[in-house]
């Protein structure tokens, strides 16, 4: 399996850990990854307000870019804005002829064209379709027995494009969490918006939307993310008081997949999430991170996990 | 009657072209309020989603750009999902951010500071450097205070090892594109 990887902005940024546990999980499950050449930024929620056909041209050039240099391989976007971003090329710009030939002649300025011819795919939907649960589950060797993960799916991987999961009742997180050995924390907000860009535009508005997935997460060791701006906004803002003073960890999918798949804490990079305590991670690593499936067999592998005092 | 009518609406081009597209977007409206009760942000807004179709509608274009509405807007696409006439709603606030850089007053400017100070970053750097985006936004939102409520997270983010200096690897690549976009916009 080949992947013309798109890791957008935010994942060389501050979502680094997403960047990097992304490549680490696709790397044991035997998926190759190989980066767009030159990639540039997606225009996020910006290129809207700002100009039409930049809206469409910023995340083409990268469709253009993976039809020419990767042969159209299928994009894996990890970001759930940049995928829908070049989602939106494919469904609004490709099919309208006239929007279609001026995007193409803007990229032209840049010596690029695109057709229309390659598939865009957000990382869950190839978690889930093509690698597969069961793939996955073969793979792992540190189950995460016990411990209790929130699926937060976001908007955009959702929304307004049904492609691979319900948007009304995700439910594509929850087979995975179950391959990792985690349960799934019962809750009704994992499709609610956590504000996006509005947390630096408006953040008296969208802070009740954190406030509200948060206080929903309670009782869950973790809730788990799938996009670099959920994963933000839930987390920095945690000691807000406006916020309401809920406390969650919040992890990236790949992170808890790395655990389980045997990686450890630093290769996962546990260590840049603001959220995650040292005595919450003590005490999920306790619970969870370190204890074998009951009746499993296998070995705990101390040398997995690094030892690390309370 | 219908022509004189978006002329007098907008001088200019681009406004009479996103207006018209509005209005095709959000013609079908039926007033079922559907989106403003979906919307996780309707409580903030001084116009809600409904009333604000029934204003394009209508063409009342200055108390349009008198509300905050589509500002509030963090495409969520919730309404859209759930309009039960199939209309573009989240893409229709977005025209309606457009449209109120072009026309607006300096609440718009004020508005528009993020999304500009962004695009201005993606333009030099090629790929958004969260560093240098943020002092770029300060600078266009004109407000002293607003640095000091982002130090403590910026030192947070700093002590995580998530901030670093911007990179220019990517720099200049997307310059002849934005030139490009901003000609063929500016000619339409």
């Amino acid at each position: 399996m080949k992947y013309a990887y798109y890791p957008g902005c935010s994942l060389r940024e501050s979502a680094h850990e997403f960047d990097i546990s992304t490549r680490a999980v696709m790397e044991r499950l035997g998926v190759e990854l190989i980066e767009i050449p030159d990639w540039t930024c997606c225009g996020a929620s910006a290129a809207e307000p700002v100009s039409r056909l930049m809206n469409y041209v910023l995340p083409a050039r990268n469709l253009a870019l993976a039809e020419s240099e990767l042969h159209g391989l299928d994009v894996l976007a990890p970001c759930s804005a940049c995928y829908l971003n070049l989602l939106k090329v494919n469904r609004e710009a490709v099919p309208d002829r006239e929007l279609h030939g001026q995007v193409n002649k803007v990229l032209s300025a840049g010596g690029l064209r695109y057709s229309g011819g390659v598939r865009v795919r957000h990382l869950l939907d190839v978690l889930v379709n093509d690698i597969g649960v069961a793939a996955l589950s073969e793979r792992v060797t540190q189950g995460l027995n016990g411990m209790r993960v929130a699926p937060y799916y976001g908007c955009q991987i959702l929304r307004p494009y049904q492609v691979f999961d319900d948007p009304r009742t995700p439910v594509s997180m929850d087979g995975v969490l179950a391959a990792l050995g985690a349960e799934a924390h019962p809750w009704d907000k994992g499709n609610r918006c956590c504000g996006a860009s509005l947390m630096v535009t408006h953040p008296e508005v969208a802070m009740h939307s954190v406030a509200a997935i948060l206080e929903a997460g309670e009782g869950a060791d973790a809730i788990a993310t799938v996009c670099p701006l959920c994963q933000m906004n839930l987390e920095a803002y945690q000691h807000d008081a406006s916020a309401g003073g809920h406390h969650a960890p919040i992890l990236y999918l790949t992170q808890l997949m790395g655990l389980a798949l045997g990686l450890e804490e630093g290769t996962v990079l546990l260590d840049t999430n603001m959220s995650l305590t040292g005595s919450m991670r003590a005490g999920i690593r306790e619970r969870a991170w370190r204890r074998e499936p009951p009746g499993a067999g296998e070995e705990a592998n101390p040398e997995t996990i690094p030892n690390q005092g309370r | 009657m219908k022509s004189n009518q978006s002329q007098a609406w907008s001088p200019d081009e681009e406004s009479r072209e996103i207006l018209r597209e509005l209005r095709a977007e959000v013609g079908a409206c039926m007033q079922c309020g559907t989106c403003t009760a979906s919307c996780p942000n309707s409580f903030g807004m001084d116009i809600a989603p409904r009333q604000m179709w029934r204003l394009v509608q209508f063409g009342m274009l200055d108390r349009i750009l008198a509300s905050k509405t589509f500002w509030l807007c963090s495409s969520c696409y919730l309404c859209t999902l759930r309009c039960p006439r199939g209309l573009k709603l989240t893409r229709a606030m977005g025209s309606l951010k457009r449209l109120a850089r072009l026309r607006g007053d300096w609440r718009a400017k004020r508005n528009a500071a993020f999304y500009e100070a962004f695009m201005e970053n993606v333009e030099k750097y090629g790929r958004v450097q969260e560093t240098s985006l943020m002092p770029g936004y300060f600078l266009k939102k004109r407000d002293p205070l607003l640095p000091m409520h982002y130090l403590p997270l910026g030192l947070r983010m700093l002590r995580a090892g998530k901030l670093h200096p911007p990179s220019t690897a990517q720099k200049g690549l997307l310059r002849d594109l934005f030139a490009k976009a901003r000609e063929m916009e500016e000619r339409s």
